[in-house]
């Protein structure tokens, strides 16, 4: 359990603080349902507005490979589960909150605000 | 019994089931769960719900080839693993074999965050890869409400349980889902029981300091089913669920006659001895050698080269057998022989339940020809009236089906010597009873023994006074007094009056016969002295008859004389030469 950061810049726990240097992001979705297409559209829009360039994103269809499912404990779809930095979190639905991403990501939201 | 369960299902067609193979939980629901619909099975902490459903699936699969998924949402694989491996159930060689597939379900709220709308496609992605990949059939879900502490959104849960158990249904695998009891609810969620097929409750009571597991089917779409809470068990070979009562009283009668092991207790019954299969209850007050009496009837069994079960609740099985040698049942060549199995446990070890499963156990291994419980009444120690009562009578019947002969002891409270009903009220059930009883006199006691009932053969009415010698049990001679029959020193008294009265009665026909000797004799000497008086007489008259006839002649011979000489008058006399 290393609790050095890539850049040692962001804390370990998330929250109010800097950006942590590089995330290792999964999203594990079924198939192309509603819920899944916005989760990917909503990810993406995040990854390229707060972190260009220092995010690794794998989206994996568990339709596709379903012994990944019970492997990495996936529930819900679509699931995200954030590996790096650590602790890993794992957020359940389509991410259109945001505001909880942000804050889940290690990320600062862009004001005090909820979300947009 | 499945004997008895096809018969009465053959009349219509049924709902599909699939069976448990859960000793007894089939002939409850009467064939078994509903087949490729989910049933719950709920209850609350310590009732054995993983165990059902792990039970469901092994069986499935060692009994039906039916392979199972399990998925467990409390359980990690390797401590279900563990916790079955007593059971004989061995889940890592059922996985090897591609016929069980185990999945653990973690979930953990502080991981978890709702960032938006989802659903649990993965839970059932998950799922249908786990049926697939192997075929199974059937399912165990356990327990799924552990969901409801992983996932804030109640509503989504809820509509995707809902679908949860429709997909299963499609799936068509027959399902089982476990959950925790709620307050006032069958389920905390209030959701499952809805939504199953089959219901199923476990219940975990404990009334004086007893527990009781009972198992109750609160529901069953589209079949009957055994409404009544049916005790049962975990035993070292999984569940095993006792029906309070088998179904009917349709079994099987011999007409064969077992001795009872005292020939003269024999001579009492009209067909000199018991039916085989027939259950017999001997009560008596403390000492009546009730013991004695049961151990002579498990010697006759053995005797006969039949098996035998002996449940000793007050002795140890070398205390029995060194007991029944002073009175000249030696029985441990039996044990030897394997005929006699003697167990010996205090009623107190084991619940009811368990006491009854054990002897279910014994009987299916031994198949002995006869089963003594020595005694009943110490039953009630474990349980209330009622409970004996009526694992008593499932007891009575279970035998009866297996055609077992049954005898079993009560002690009977000694304050009321009359007292003829049993504490159990089974003396209804049993079909032979037999009274043995203190017959108190004055400074002693003696035993009686006597028949209240026989099913289905006359008997002797009487109380017959019997003695436990150094060869067994003896029925003493019945003596009637000027009162009734009589007992212990009161026989001995009527026996001395009756020996001495005889023996007047022999002095006095001797006496008799001595006076008519005597009058013989006085006759005959009286007809000697007549003969003698009569010879007198007659010689007396010869002898007049001689003197006349003498007379007579000297008579003529004068007149002869006087004639032949001259002139004389008397000329016709001859003359003298």
């Amino acid at each position: 359990m290393s609790s050095e950061q890539p850049g040692g810049l962001a804390p370990a726990n998330p929250g109010e603080g800097a950006s942590p240097a590089y995330v290792l992001l999964h999203l594990y979705i079924a198939g192309a349902t509603p819920n899944s297409t916005r989760a990917v559209q909503n990810l993406k829009a995040i990854c390229t507005q707060y972190l260009p360039g220092r995010h690794e994103l794998l989206i994996i269809d568990i339709y596709q490979q379903p012994e990944l499912a019970s492997q990495q404990q996936i529930i819900a779809s679509p699931t995200l589960v954030k590996l790096w930095p650590l602790p890993v979190r794992r957020l359940i639905g389509d991410l259109s909150d945001r505001h909880k991403v942000l804050v889940a990501l290690g990320l600062t939201p862009p004001d005090s605000a909820p979300h947009d | 019994m499945q004997d008895m369960l096809a018969s009465s299902a053959a009349a219509r067609p049924q709902l599909p089931k699939a069976p448990t193979g859960i000793d007894g939980l089939d002939e409850i629901t009467e064939g078994g769960l509903p087949l490729g619909r989910p049933t719950l099975v709920c209850g609350s902490a310590g009732c054995g719900k993983t165990l059902m459903g792990v039970e469901f699936l092994v069986r499935g699969i060692l009994n039906h080839d039916e392979p199972g998924v399990l998925m467990a949402f409390e359980e990690t694989a390797d401590e279900l693993t563990a916790n079955v491996t007593s059971l004989g159930f061995d889940l890592k060689a059922l996985q090897a074999a591609g016929k069980l597939k185990l999945d653990h379900v973690h979930v953990d709220r502080s991981e978890i965050e709702e960032t938006g709308e989802y659903d649990l496609e993965g839970l059932f992605i998950r799922l249908g890869y786990a049926i697939d990949s192997i075929g199974a059939k059937r399912v165990v879900l356990d327990t799924i409400e552990a969901l409801f502490s992983g996932f804030p959104n109640q509503a989504v849960l809820r509509s995707e349980i809902r679908r949860l158990f429709r997909w299963l249904k499609d799936k068509g695998v027959t399902t089982v889902i476990t959950a925790e009891r709620g307050e006032g609810s069958l389920t905390r969620q209030g959701l499952e029981e809805y939504v199953s097929d089959c219901v199923i409750l476990l219940d975990n009571r404990v009334i004086d300091q007893i527990t009781t597991r009972r198992l109750r089917i609160v529901k069953y779409r589209g079949s009957t089913h055994g409404t009544n809470e049916y005790p049962y068990l975990i035993t070292e070979d999984g569940i095993s669920v006792v029906p309070v009562t088998s179904l009917k009283l349709a079994h099987e009668v011999s007409d064969e006659i077992v001795s009872s092991g005292v020939p003269a207790l024999d001579a009492m019954f009209g067909r000199r001895g018991f039916f085989q299969g027939s259950s017999v209850l001997i009560t008596g007050t403390a000492g009546t050698a009730k013991t004695t009496l049961a151990a002579a009837f498990a010697a006759e069994i053995c005797r006969q080269g039949k098996r035998c079960i002996f449940f000793a609740f007050e002795e140890s099985p070398r205390q029995l057998v060194r007991n029944m040698r002073s009175v000249g049942l030696d029985l441990a060549p039996y044990q030897e022989q394997g005929l006699l199995y003697i167990e010996s446990s205090r009623p107190t070890l084991n619940g009811l339940e368990k006491h009854l499963v054990t002897l279910h156990k014994l009987v299916a291994e031994q198949k002995p020809a006869a089963v003594i419980i020595d005694p009943i009444s110490n039953l009630i120690t474990v349980g209330n009236t009622a409970e004996v009562s009526s694992m008593l009578t499932r007891l009575i019947d279970f035998l009866k089906v297996h055609n077992v002969t049954a005898l079993f002891t009560s002690l009977i409270s000694g304050r009321n010597v009359q007292q003829e009903m049993t504490e159990e009220g089974v003396s209804s059930l049993v079909d032979t009873w037999l009274s043995v009883r203190d017959l108190e006199g004055i400074g002693e006691r003696n035993r009686g023994i006597s028949i209240l009932k026989s099913r289905g053969m006359s008997h002797s009415n009487q109380v017959r006074e019997f003695i436990v010698t150094d060869e067994g049990i003896q029925l003493l001679e019945v003596v009637v007094g000027p009162a009734g029959i009589v007992t212990g020193a009161g026989r001995l008294t009527q026996q001395l009056q009756e020996e001495t009265l005889a023996l007047a009665a022999r002095q006095e026909a001797e006496r008799k016969d001595r006076e008519i000797e005597r009058r013989r004799r006085m006759l005959e000497a009286t007809i000697d002295n007549l003969r003698t008086e009569f010879e007198s007489v007659e010689e007396e008259l010869r002898r007049i008859n001689q003197e006349e006839l003498l007379r007579q002649q000297a008579q003529l011979t004068n007149r002869q004389q006087i004639a032949s000489s001259d002139g004389r008058p008397s000329a016709a006399s001859p003359p003298l030469a």
